[in-house]
């Protein structure tokens, strides 16, 4: 009956607290070795839809299925073949970089010198070797966040999960942190990954869904998704305090697929950001600054909700 | 590519050996007997009894005291100083007091045993209570080992379980120093081990239940006024004979008291059929709240 590769399913998926709905009958599926990405902003149901795959919160309505078995009868049998990267870190400050991997690895039941065997491969992996024996509590925000993906490999899952893998890091330090999960990609494995930054998104997704207040607003990769709800190019104008106005109304029959006027800026959206830059500059107008870029998911989330994904 | 998941029926099938009183015994008994047993392990393995989540969560609090075991031998000195100023050096000054029966006893030979089960009852108290607390609320301990395979009431198990070693290795100690100094006066003494840890069992199945309630730190306040009284007036300096009647029941409703008819009864020789019911008191306690332990925190944490 089902399809072997396919190794998440959600038909309807729902998650409410009290009476507020998190999670708003959601569809989507995973399929082996692909990553799989929920675009959105802060509390669009991200996390409440990555814990109900992790079997560590039952939906409230819906239909979910992990690996073929079902989250709530067989939580401990999928969440031994997962690996889980959560919201906030979990590491256990008691022990060391190494401990927190021996011991989590013995909460998989796994020997102990398979669990050596891959400590060393993995600290490695995750540019930890020379902290192995310290503390956890000094390490930096992302290489906590590096030992915990460490951790959550331990088990060789069959599907990682990772919610907001890069949230709260400094630019090298995300940077650090993708070139790792792009590694895992090209090795293979199969990911999830939940975040609000659209270039995360775009850098390491085959396909994403993009949620806002607990719905799926739209699905693709992130080429189509751009192809779609943005255009090739966008051309942002800034305009001195006061301008923009005035200026905008100027702009509105400059020929573009479509305006969007930000509190800061004016977005142009159109398939060549420079033919447009001069249609601007005929009509007399002079931004400030003027930036041509790509069409972005940035672009595709404004489009479909009509907000910014960071705010 | 991942090692097979845990296997936990097969370890206890295994284990598990029918009882020799029961080819001993009468036919109905026998009879009863294999219908009970099975039933009981089957319900305690379906409670997670004997996985390997719980000894594997053991395990990680015998790596992190190791480090500090300094921390593990103090919790021994706090009976045995009971036990000298209290037990030896006011003993001198009241000689005996009536023990189990009515039989005049040495006083420190009567305070012993009470303090024993007192230290059972604070160190198992302590660890279900200050230390679940924190693992719960601040080290999100079980949030990490809830995403591996293992379950809420493997936890639960795993944090009594680890009480229950402590305790034992401070009970092992404190009966070391009453039969050095002369305090143990019957056989049924060797019983006193596995009663401590009964108590503490009981203790800590409570406490951690109750822990599993108490949103802040100020909650503790409770715990030390259910504890503290119950350590002052559970008989453990004198006879219940003291109390006026009204009083002296509801003293034998408490825990404590239970737990220190027992293990005065086994250490001065007063042994008798009564003692059952301090022990099956003790065994509800604790597995009540086992029970409830694991439930709250799969309701907490499994959300
Ligand atoms: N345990 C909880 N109890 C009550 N409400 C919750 C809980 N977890 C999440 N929510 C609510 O559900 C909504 C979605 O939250 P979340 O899934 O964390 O979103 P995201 O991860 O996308 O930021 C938010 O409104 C949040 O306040
Ligand atoms: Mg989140």
């Amino acid at each position: 009956m089902a399809d072997p590769d396919i190794l998440i399913r959600a038909r309807g998926l729902t998650k409410v607290f009290g009476g507020s709905v998190a999670v708003d009958g959601i569809d989507f599926e995973l399929r082996r070795g692909e990553v799989f990405g929920f675009l959105g902003p802060n509390g669009a149901g991200k996390s409440s839809t990555m814990r109900m795959i992790g079997c560590v919160s039952p939906p409230s309505a819906g239909e979910l299925t992990v690996l073929g078995l079902d989250p709530v009868r067989d939580g401990p049998a999928i969440r031994a073949r997962l690996g889980v990267v959560p919201q906030e870190d979990t590491l256990d400050v008691e022990l060391t970089v190494r401990e927190n991997l021996l011991v989590y690895g013995r909460y998989f039941g796994l020997r102990r010198d398979v669990i050596a065997e891959r400590t060393a491969r993995l600290l490695d992996f995750v540019q930890l070797a020379d902290r192995a024996g310290d503390q956890v509590e000094p390490l930096s925000g992302g290489m906590k966040r590096r030992l915990t993906i460490a951790r959550s490999l331990i088990s060789e899952p069959e599907i990682l999960l990772l919610d907001e893998p890069t949230t709260g890091l400094d630019p090298q330090a995300r940077h650090v942190v993708w070139d790792r999960l792009y590694r895992l990609k090209q090795g293979g494995v199969t990911l999830v990954l939940t975040t609000h930054y659209m270039d995360e998104a775009e850098q390491l997704c085959d396909r994403l869904v993009v949620m806002d207040r607990g719905r799926i607003v739209a699905q693709g990769t992130p080429r189509d998704l751009i192809a779609a709800y943005s255009s090739p190019e966008v051309l942002e104008l800034r305009f001195p305090v006061g301008e923009q106005e005035q200026a905008a109304e100027k702009l509105a029959d400059v020929p573009a697929d479509r305006t969007e006027v930000l509190a800061d800026r004016v977005l142009l959206y159109s398939a060549d950001g420079e033919a447009t830059l001069a249609e601007v500059r005929r009509r007399g107008l002079e931004p400030a600054t003027t930036l041509v870029r790509r069409g972005t998911l940035e672009d595709v989330f404004l489009r479909l909700t009509g907000r910014r994904l960071e705010d | 590519m991942p090692e097979p998941g845990p296997r936990r029926g097969p370890a206890i099938r295994q284990g598990w050996r029918p009882p020799q009183a029961a080819a001993a015994g009468p036919a109905r008994l026998r009879r009863i007997q294999l219908r009970i047993v099975p039933a009981v392990l089957l319900a305690a393995r379906r409670a997670g009894l004997g996985g390997q989540g719980s000894a594997r969560l053991i395990e990680r609090h015998a790596r992190v005291y190791r480090r500090t075991w300094g921390v593990l031998v103090s919790g021994v000195f706090e009976p045995l100083f009971y036990l000298l100023s209290i037990g030896v050096g006011l003993g001198r000054l009241v000689g005996t007091v009536p023990g189990p029966a009515g039989r005049p006893v040495g006083f420190a030979s009567f305070v012993a045993p009470a303090l024993l089960a007192t230290s059972a009852m604070n160190g198992a108290v302590l660890d279900s209570t200050y230390n679940v607390f924190f693992r719960l609320k601040y080290a999100k301990l079980y949030d990490a080992a809830l995403a591996t395979p293992m379950r809420a009431d493997e936890i639960a198990l795993g944090e009594i379980g680890w009480a229950l070693i402590r305790g034992g290795l401070y009970g092992c100690a404190f009966m070391a120093v009453m039969l050095a100094m002369g305090l143990v006066h019957s056989a049924w003494a060797t019983a006193a081990i596995p009663v401590a840890l009964l108590i503490g069992f009981a203790f800590a199945g409570a406490g951690m239940a109750a822990t599993t309630f108490m949103t802040s730190w100020q909650h503790f306040e409770y715990i030390m006024l259910a504890t503290m009284p119950m350590f002052l007036f559970s008989t453990t300096f004198y006879p219940l004979g003291v109390y006026p009647r009204a009083i002296q029941i509801v003293i034998e409703c408490t825990p404590l008291y239970q737990g220190i008819v027992l293990l005065r009864g086994l250490t001065l020789g007063a042994v008798g059929p009564g003692l059952l019911a301090s022990v099956a008191y003790l065994a509800v306690m604790g597995a009540a709240g086992l029970h409830l332990a694991g439930r709250r925190i799969s309701r907490l944490l499994l959300r």
